[in-house]
């Protein structure tokens, strides 16, 4: 704070050279884990913990979050719907918000939190007390053993957990519309049914292909640059999540902008 | 043989190697000393390639691996094995799994022929019947021991120790200065071991070299240690807070 205030020149000047040293350690960390692909693949053991761990267990979590998240999408679209439109639409805003938008976002924010956090502090703290470095010294590349399998459980298991977490959202929102909104399951499942588009499904699981991939990413990079102790894993644990959730929600607007067209 | 010229290496403002020369022969046992946080570490790191020198040159049997790639320098890595301070045993396998890494990883040996090795390296370092405990479940000897087994899993040519009786009651740190004799002889590996611990250093050391302000600064057999006359060496080898080493 007294850096901005004493000289505010050097302070934009020093977070800028963090960003750009930060822009170019996630470019080679990333290009280090592509060169890994296909020999870490072989590793399936590896793959399929980090699939449990990311995947599996972390299917409760967006069970209980998709499922109140498609329940307040559909009291605040009908509250949005009350003067303006009719409520036979209600069940085809509330699926496509969700498959588009809420689904893919939400469950990667969630994923973020659980699993990033916990990513980054294990490989942090695996790097401050040398086991990194004992992997390295028995010939083994830790970008290999630990990054890709991770990156490659991200990669397949956030999307798995999108379909779910779409799935449980439009049950809740069609739960909450026909128990207290006064539209029948049978009117939001048909209004569901006439205006859904491939794309609306396609978009949303195509977003969580990148949101899994950049949660485990940027993870496992912070976790492999944790220096000093607890407080360095403190720090990369912190840096790891909102550095993913912030990325998710700029991933998304990109993402979007190519699906959908910004015109 | 391992032979290191002119090695430079700064983090950030800290200068921490500032030239250092040394050689070290094939099957001998040398052992670095110096003050904590003067560099022991930093440059056993570079021996095995984890770190990379700003400057200098490190050839290890007629192979410069400081211009090494990242691929060369893991078959490289194969010839060394290396017992860290905090022994840096993974916390989420157990012994035999942290034992048996480097073979399970770099061999075709079957599940039973790695159970094999690991079982024979854990009764070596005076360990058996604990294959199937955590890291969390073992004292700080035991987890010094499965590290040592750890390193000679692969039965390397040479042996790194980074302060390797640290932390460790003097009984316990006994036991482990015969077990790198022990590996010495039955290895016949070269072993390079970084410590500030002088009763450590006397017993296993066929060389003594001190790392002093980056360079080193005296290097001899043991006996030659405790007859120098180098003012620096003499106040280190003797504990003294009085001398031209200032204690910061």
């Amino acid at each position: 704070m007294n850096l901005v205030r004493e000289n505010p020149l050097v302070f934009i000047g020093k977070k800028s050279l963090t960003l750009v040293r930060d822009v170019g350690g996630v470019s080679l960390f990333i290009k280090d884990i592509i060169k890994t692909f296909p020999r870490g693949i072989s590793r399936t053991h590896l793959v399929t913990e980090q699939m449990l761990y990311i995947g599996v267990n972390s299917i409760p979590l967006v069970i209980l979050t998709s499922l109140f998240t498609g329940a307040v999408t559909s009291v605040q679209a009908a509250y949005q719907f009350s003067d303006l439109l009719s409520m036979r639409y209600l069940g085809s805003a509330v699926a496509k918000a969700i498959l588009i938008e809420l689904g893919p976002v939400l469950t990667a924010v969630v994923i973020a939190g659980r699993v990033g956090a916990g990513m980054a502090a294990e490989l942090g703290t695996m790097k401050v007390t040398e086991q990194i470095d004992a992997l390295e010294s028995l010939a083994i590349s830790p970008i290999r053993y630990l990054a890709f399998p991770r990156v490659l459980a991200g990669f397949i298991m956030v999307p798995l957990l999108t379909i779910i977490a779409n799935f449980i959202a439009i049950v809740g929102g069609l739960f909450v519309a026909s128990s207290f909104l006064n539209v029948s399951s049978h009117t939001f499942l048909t209004s569901f049914k006439l205006f859904f588009k491939m794309t609306d499904l396609t978009a949303g699981l195509l977003k969580s292909f990148v949101f899994g991939t950049i949660i485990t990413t940027i993870s496992c990079y912070q976790g492999f640059r944790t220096e000093g102790g607890a407080e360095g894993v403190g720090k990369a644990t912190t840096r790891a999540v909102v550095v993913s959730i912030v990325l998710i929600l700029v991933a998304d607007y990109f993402v979007a902008s190519v699906v959908f067209g910004t015109g | 043989m391992i032979r290191i010229s002119d090695l430079h290496k700064k983090f950030r403002d800290n200068e921490v190697l500032r030239g250092v020369d040394l050689s070290i022969q094939k099957g001998e046992t040398i052992v670095i000393i110096g003050r904590s946080g003067c560099g022991k570490s930093v440059l056993l790191k570079h021996i095995i390639g984890i770190l990379k020198p700003d400057t200098g040159r490190i050839v290890v049997d007629g192979e410069e691996i400081t211009r090494f790639e990242a691929e060369e320098m893991y078959e490289i890595r194969k010839k060394f094995g290396m017992l860290f301070q905090g022994s840096a045993l993974f916390d989420s396998l157990t012994v035999e799994e942290n034992v048996g890494l480097g073979l399970r990883e770099h061999t075709n040996l079957s599940k039973p022929e790695i159970q094999e090795i690991v079982q024979e390296k854990l009764s070596w370092v005076g360990l058996s019947g604990i294959e199937n405990l955590k890291p969390a479940q073992l004292s700080g000897g035991m987890k010094k021991r499965v590290g040592l087994a750890r390193a000679i899993a692969m039965e390397p040519e040479c042996i790194l120790y980074d302060e390797p009786t640290t932390g460790l009651d003097p009984i316990m740190a006994d036991v482990i200065n015969h077990l790198i004799i022990d590996m010495r002889n039955k290895l016949k590996v070269t072993s390079i071991a970084v410590t500030h611990d002088m009763v450590a250093a006397y017993k296993i050391a066929d060389r003594i070299a001190m790392l002093y302000e980056g360079k080193i600064i005296f290097t001899g057999t043991p006996e030659e240690t405790k007859n120098t006359t180098n003012p620096i060496v003499r106040q280190f080898i003797e504990g003294r807070g009085e001398g031209p080493i200032k204690a910061v």
